[in-house]
């Protein structure tokens, strides 16, 4: 710990969050033991020059007036388990809302008594993601777990059989629509991309065009706009009769939108693949299919992890969107739950809530992400 | 097409755009022969090395290799490609592939080997190039030196008859370019049909058959080290030999 460093100038904001003491506070104590001394550390890295400590002053008024309303508001004086009326009399949240709606927020319109199988739905599949994501488990049986699982989901999630009730999926809603929808559309449009990238590339003029025309058509039209698409003018493509369920079609929807901008992430990573690497694999005689999975993907993805997964999180976040095709995704489903006359002020613990469960997911996906890019790298280390 | 002539360029020409790279340059070599070409830069020695297994293609002319004319035939220049290896002078070993798999990937993907088989045969290359307890490292955690005899054993794990190498150690420190030149004399020794870009004089003199010179696209000379070193005949030739002789 006992690292010099000359006391920071400028960055004192940014070396103070840092641990870095320097040398002149720490001091050496009878029998050798090194001791800190933070108010040594904040005299030399906080309160170093006047603009610092103007900085200092500033950023602590801030936080004495930010962080005590906070907490009162969400701690201190809320209501946990009391009645609406209770939640009127206090002047903190109220997360009694919560604990009431919390089955309407994760399940939406899903008939109230059968909720225990979205339930278990979205528990088998949370926990097979956790699974995949771990190496020890990259073994040709997990594809087998996940036929298995998603077959359970359907049988779950639909029923018909082994005496359940037929639930059609118009009736879907909240955690379930939201956990499956971002993650089928990441899962389709992640090969889509990886092609769209490599056809950008392509030396044959058709399939460029096509592919270049396709991601710039994608990345220039709001996503809402595509979803509407995607609702209205499929059914038109098909004969008559045929109807194309209103979720698949946003699913649809969401991936398109989805490859586009991954395939702008993968073509990062495939331009910054030197040529001899191409010219290696060619000399080799390997096939252009040879080249593309076993030489360039793997060191393009690797990479590019961090703006891939950057498109994950965007994805999972725009599953949002599908309201506007009569979809009751989680954020759809909370906010109906704020329509009840009784809860109606409390929407913002909603709000808060529903953030809050989008925040988790998505704070997954970046650590994970963290992980697998340190993992993916490695051969780079000396 | 001559008595076992192994390449063979009639009147090759290529353009890069508009830049005449190659002026009708013909050339015929032997099986287990050793030649190597030297030539100022910009001469077109990579562009020509580079068209006998198409990673150029050229415009005008024949290449032959092995009874084998490429063309924009797929199968062709597949075929060609299996019969000749290539070492190139920034390595582009696979950096994301341990050592081994370097060595192994093409012989299992291409000639369909098995496994255990190409990796016992891959260690046997790897020994001759002297790197055996390197075979589970990445390229990257090796020395210049090590990694160019990587690119040489993964090239002869393919079996090649022919060998091209585009200046293997002019990216190499000095005190490595002796572990590498080591290992091509060996394999020369051993019969390889090898055409050679190179500066390194001292292995021109030991170990060529014949020595080629190019200038602006144009193969100027051709000869026996002998007649090229002691008596050349173009002024071109002089010059250069004056240049890199000297230092
Ligand atoms: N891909 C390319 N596009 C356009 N011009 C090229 C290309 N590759 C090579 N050239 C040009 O062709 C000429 C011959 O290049 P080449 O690489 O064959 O020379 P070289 O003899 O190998 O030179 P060096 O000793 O520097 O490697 C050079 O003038 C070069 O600028
Ligand atoms: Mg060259």
């Amino acid at each position: 710990m006992s690292k010099d460093s000359t006391p920071h100038s400028t960055a004192a904001l940014a070396a103070s969050f840092e641990e870095e003491p320097s040398q002149a506070s720490v001091t050496s104590l009878p029998g050798g033991v090194t001791a800190l001394k933070p108010f040594g550390w904040a005299k030399n890295n906080l309160f170093n020059t006047k603009l610092n400590t103007v900085l200092t002053l500033l950023c602590c008024a801030i936080l004495w007036f930010a962080v005590p309303p906070m907490v009162n508001w969400l701690v201190v004086n809320a209501v946990w388990l009391g009645t609406s009326d209770e939640c009127r009399a206090a002047a903190g949240a109220c997360w009694s809302i919560i604990v009431v709606k919390h089955r309407l927020i994760f399940f939406g319109t899903y008939p109230f008594d059968e909720q225990w199988r979205p339930f278990l739905a979205c528990a088998l599949f949370v926990a097979m993601l956790g699974v995949s994501g771990v190496r020890a488990f990259w073994r040709p049986w997990l594809a087998g777990a996940w036929a298995l699982v998603l077959v359970a989901m359907g049988v779950l999630m639909w029923g018909g059989v082994f005496g359940l009730t037929h639930v059609p999926n118009d009736k879907w809603g909240g955690l379930p629509i939201t956990l499956m929808l971002s993650v089928f559309a990441i899962t389709l449009a992640f090969p889509l991309s990886i092609l769209l990238a490599l056809g950008r590339q392509s030396s044959l003029p058709a399939i460029r065009s096509l592919c270049v025309g396709f991601i710039e058509l994608m990345r220039g039209v709001p996503l809402v706009s595509v979803l509407f698409m995607a609702s209205v003018m499929f059914p038109l493509f098909l004969p008559e009769g045929v109807t194309i369920d209103k979720l698949l079609r946003a699913l649809a929807g969401l991936t398109l939108f989805t490859a586009a901008y991954l395939a702008e992430a993968v073509r990062g990573g495939l331009q910054a693949i030197p040529k001899g690497q191409y010219e290696a694999a060619d000399a080799l005689s390997l096939s252009y299919w040879q080249k593309t999975t076993l030489i360039i993907l793997p060191q393009a993805l690797r990479m590019v992890i961090p703006p891939i997964v950057n498109q994950f999180i965007s994805c999972f976040k725009d599953t949002s969107l599908v309201t506007i095709v009569g979809l009751y995704d989680l954020l759809t489903a909370a906010t109906v739950a704020t329509t009840d006359p009784e809860w109606r002020p409390f929407f913002a613990e909603v709000y808060v809530f529903a953030g809050l469960m989008f925040w988790i997911f998505c704070f997954s996906m970046s650590r994970y992400s963290q992980w697998l890019e340190r993992m993916a790298n490695r051969y780079n280390r000396r | 097409m001559s008595e076992n002539a192994v390449i063979e360029l009639r009147k090759v020409g290529k353009w890069y755009n508009s830049y005449h790279a190659l002026r009708d340059v013909s050339l015929t070599i032997r099986k287990g022969e050793k030649v190597v070409v030297c030539g100022p830069s910009g001469s077109g020695k990579s562009t020509m090395i580079r068209c006998i297994n198409r990673l150029e293609a050229h415009q005008t002319g024949h290449i032959i290799v092995n009874g084998t004319e490429l063309t924009d035939d797929v199968k062709a220049i597949e075929k060609i490609r299996k019969q000749v290896g290539m070492v190139f002078q920034n390595f582009n070993l696979f950096p994301h592939l341990t050592v081994l798999q370097n060595l192994t990937l093409a012989p299992i993907w291409v000639r369909g080997m098995a496994k255990s088989e190409i990796e016992e045969i891959a260690m046997m290359y790897l020994r001759r190039v002297r790197i055996p307890d390197q075979a589970h490292k990445f390229p990257g955690q090796l020395s210049g030196g090590q990694q160019q005899r990587v690119a040489i054993a993964r090239a002869l794990c393919m079996r090649p008859e022919i060998m091209l190498f585009d200046e293997p150690t002019s990216a190499l420190d000095p005190e490595m370019v002796k572990e590498v030149l080591d290992v091509m004399i060996e394999l020369a020794d051993e019969g390889m049909t090898m055409v050679c870009v190179t500066h390194e004089m001292g292995f021109a003199r030991s170990v060529a058959d014949s020595i080629i010179f190019m200038a602006e696209g144009t193969i100027i000379e051709s000869g026996s080290p002998a007649q090229f070193f002691e008596n050349p005949k173009s002024e071109r030739t002089r010059q250069f030999l004056g240049q890199i002789l000297e230092h």
